[in-house]
């Protein structure tokens, strides 16, 4: 058994340890610290299921489909000719405005609002450092995503023929035409009108659609290995924005420049400075540097995984002894690390888990749903079906009983926190123990009847990642669901709720987390106790966190 | 916080949203250009003569080769790199030789360059040495032109078409053979 303390958080020490010195750590923190506030905020306005900056990569979806939907109207009046670009754009927005126009400016506004949604969430993912690790697939595919949609937007404003697109047009061709690869500078296009040929209009069309199909499918390459993808906002976040979109449509309906010519130089433009941003650096600097810039910002966004290479825990191991591939460590793994395959033990079971270590985050919320994780057992050693190594569920047991072990008085709590969330280190202290996981879900409800029914506090707190907001995606749903008894392991009927606070809190919330803890510790002693509450029978193995 | 209290904070946060969207989706303006200063491009993909002379073939040699080759010039692949000049106004802007494109050195000579100059009348002179020859040229065109604020004034090459192109409607007819012509 470990020397008792009353800080019981590994996670938090090697967190401290991991983020000691570190630039990338530095700068995550300071984000961090930003969204967590701006979190709360709207956590008050829209609620955690309705917060956008939860669903940041499902509003991108969003916007992708408004874009796709109103992009295939403007395409029907469309016309792919050198005058007949400009003229037919110039229909839908000034004759045909209530409807044609609208849907011209949904397909900008949607575009520049997917820019936005992938900026914020490729920020915020960085910040909550869901980047690296096992991560790194996400991640590095997401990458190719960006060139995708720029490559979409880019192609969108060339086909207007306007001013802008006759900039963009020369610039792009220049650019491209400085790497050298192509026979003949394909910038000469655009030498004179009577250089540009209609067909130009078909191929940039052409690449138009493409670009978004090829997007459609690294976005699904880029979901492989999440399970329960959220790919669809809310309802009515859905609907608040798409109003939005519509009412900023009507109130700043996209326009066009004066029509492109060749022979004039255009002087001032209306950038797009979600898409564009680079052309005028171009013009201040160089193609050159632009090419350099960008293929140093992608190289760096591909190589971010390893910039510093993340020290990842062992993943979940499986004892099959004590599996019967029941399936609830493969149901609630949020990373598809666990599979089950036909049994190659001999037992008389069906399947078996297995985990595959390379998606594996060591989250921990396999063990806590195995139903033999129970600390009850005491006749047999503690080995669950599915267990986390370096953060094992015996050695919980003993950090459990270490913690309880110094706690005096009437009002002693075991808080179970999360070392992605509120952190428990300052909250220690007299009567309060606290032990912080990997993953507020890797905790098997069977912990908490324990505590309880062996009298080693009077009360327990169960706190994580804000609700709607788990550092492993999934963590707070599958405990709010256990404790309510509606996911398996459920947490015994026996154990007391009054004796049981949940409380949701990031790093940001840690001073409500203290006071919601004061005032729960404040109440216990008013609430009776179970009679002779060490004496409830203790189980040996078995499934005795289902009651 | 109330319902009330709540949708008028969704709608503040969307509104701010719209503003963002909106606000970039065009502004602020760019000045690509300025409205004083016109801008020169020098464009041309024209090949080289070839570096050795060719050699006419005898007939023998003709009916030695299989048929679909009976070319009757024997020609080195690789082609004389392009001198071309650009003078305004006196002032040379552009002296460069461009080697010929291609693994064998038998593409055409390309380049393709931008100038940004103050719009006005300028003297032009451009010229072009396509053969191994040491000093002169093989095609020159001179011109007086007027290039007005923010024009893209072209110079271009077109052997078919008899050399340099202006393009520009107001500068008619090409000149070759390094013989000068005013615009």
């Amino acid at each position: 058994m470990r020397a008792p303390t009353r800080s019981e958080s590994l996670g938090d020490q090697s967190r401290r340890a991991s983020l000691n010195g570190e630039p990338v750590a530095l700068v995550q923190r300071g984000l961090r610290w930003g969204f967590e506030r701006v979190e709360a905020v709207l956590d008050r306005i829209f609620g955690a299921a309705w917060n956008p900056l939860y669903q940041l990569g499902a509003l991108g979806f969003f916007y992708y489909w408004v874009v796709a939907v109103s992009g295939i109207y403007v395409y029907i009046f469309f016309d792919t000719g050198t005058t007949e670009a400009y003229e037919s754009v110039e229909y839908l927005t000034v004759d045909q405005w209530y409807l044609g126009g609208v849907m011209r400016s949904l397909h900008r506004y949607a575009s520049d609002g997917m820019i936005l949604m992938m900026a914020v969430h490729m920020l915020r993912e960085f910040a909550l450092d869901r980047y690296r690790g096992a991560r790194w697939f996400t991640w590095v595919t997401g990458t190719p995503i960006l060139w995708l949609v720029f490559v979409a937007g880019i192609t969108g404003y060339w086909m207007v023929w306007d001013e802008l697109a006759q900039y963009i047009a020369i610039a792009s061709t220049e650019w491209l035409d400085w790497l050298g690869i192509f026979g003949e500078a394909i910038a000469r296009n655009f030498l004179s009108p009577n250089s540009l040929d209609d067909r130009f209009f078909t191929l940039l069309t052409f690449i138009h659609i493409v670009a978004p199909l090829l997007l459609l499918l690294v976005l699904w390459i880029h979901l492989q290995r999440v399970t329960k993808p959220r790919i669809n906002p809310k309802r009515g976040l859905a609907v608040g924005t798409f109003l939005m979109l519509v009412a900023l449509s009507f109130v700043k309906p996209a326009v066009s420049h004066p029509p492109a010519d060749l022979t004039v130089v255009p002087g001032v433009l209306n950038l797009d400075w979600f898409y564009l941003p680079a052309y005028p650096l171009m013009d201040a600097t160089s193609y050159g540097a632009v090419w350099g810039f960008a293929g140093v910002l992608t190289f760096m966004l591909f190589a971010l995984p390893w910039l510093p290479p993340v020290r990842r825990p062992a993943a979940a191991t499986v004892n099959l002894d004590n599996c019967n591939g029941c399936e609830r460590c493969a149901n609630d793994c949020p990373y598809n690390a666990i599979v089950m395959r036909p049994r190659s033990d001999g037992l008389p079971f069906e399947n078996e888990a297995t985990v595959d270590a390379s998606v594996c985050v060591a989250c921990g919320i396999c063990a806590g749903s195995c139903p033999t994780s129970t600390p009850f057992r005491r006749a047999s050693a503690l080995v669950p079906g599915i267990d986390l190594p370096d953060r094992s569920l015996p050695e919980l047991r003993d950090r459990v009983e270490a913690a309880s072990a110094i706690l005096s008085g009437d009002r002693r709590v075991i808080v179970f926190g999360c070392d992605h969330a509120a952190p428990l280190d300052r909250l220690a202290g007299d009567g309060i123990g606290t032990l912080s996981l990997p993953c507020i879900a890797a905790l098997p409800p069977s912990f908490i009847d324990y505590v309880l029914s062996r009298d080693l506090a009077d009360g327990v707190v169960i706190t994580g990642c804000r609700d709607g907001e788990c550092f492993n995606r999934y963590g707070v749903d599958w405990m709010t669901a256990r404790l309510a008894s509606e996911r398996d392991p459920y947490l015994r009927k026996r154990v007391p709720r009054a004796r049981l606070l949940t409380c949701w809190a990031a790093a940001a919330d840690r001073t409500m987390l203290a006071s919601k803890i004061e005032l729960f510790r404040a109440g216990l002693p008013a609430v009776p106790k179970p009679a002779a509450p060490h004496l409830q029978p203790a189980v040996a193995g078995g499934d005795d966190s289902n009651g | 916080m109330g319902n009330v209290f709540r949708y008028m904070g969704q709608g503040v946060v969307y509104a701010l949203i719209a503003v963002v969207l909106g606000f970039f989706a065009d502004t602020p303006a760019y000045r690509h250009f300025d409205d004083d200063k016109a801008q020169l491009t020098l464009s041309l993909a024209h090949s080289g003569k070839h570096l050795q002379e060719c050699r006419r073939r005898t007939a023998e040699e003709l009916a030695a080769l299989p048929a679909n080759m009976r070319k009757p010039l024997d020609c080195t692949r690789e082609r004389t790199p392009v001198l071309v000049e650009v003078e305004l106004d006196g002032q040379i802007i552009v002296s460069e030789s461009v080697s010929p494109s291609g693994l064998f050195g038998d593409g055409p000579s390309q380049i393709y360059k931008n100038f940004v100059i103050p719009s006005g009348s300028y003297t032009l002179i451009v010229r072009m040495r396509e053969s191994p020859r040491a000093e002169g040229f093989d095609y020159q065109r001179e011109a007086h032109v007027v290039i007005a604020p923010r024009q893209r004034f072209v110079i271009g090459f077109q052997a078919e078409a008899g050399g340099f192109i202006f393009a520009t409607p107001d500068v008619p007819a090409v000149s070759r053979n390094g013989q000068p012509n005013q615009g």
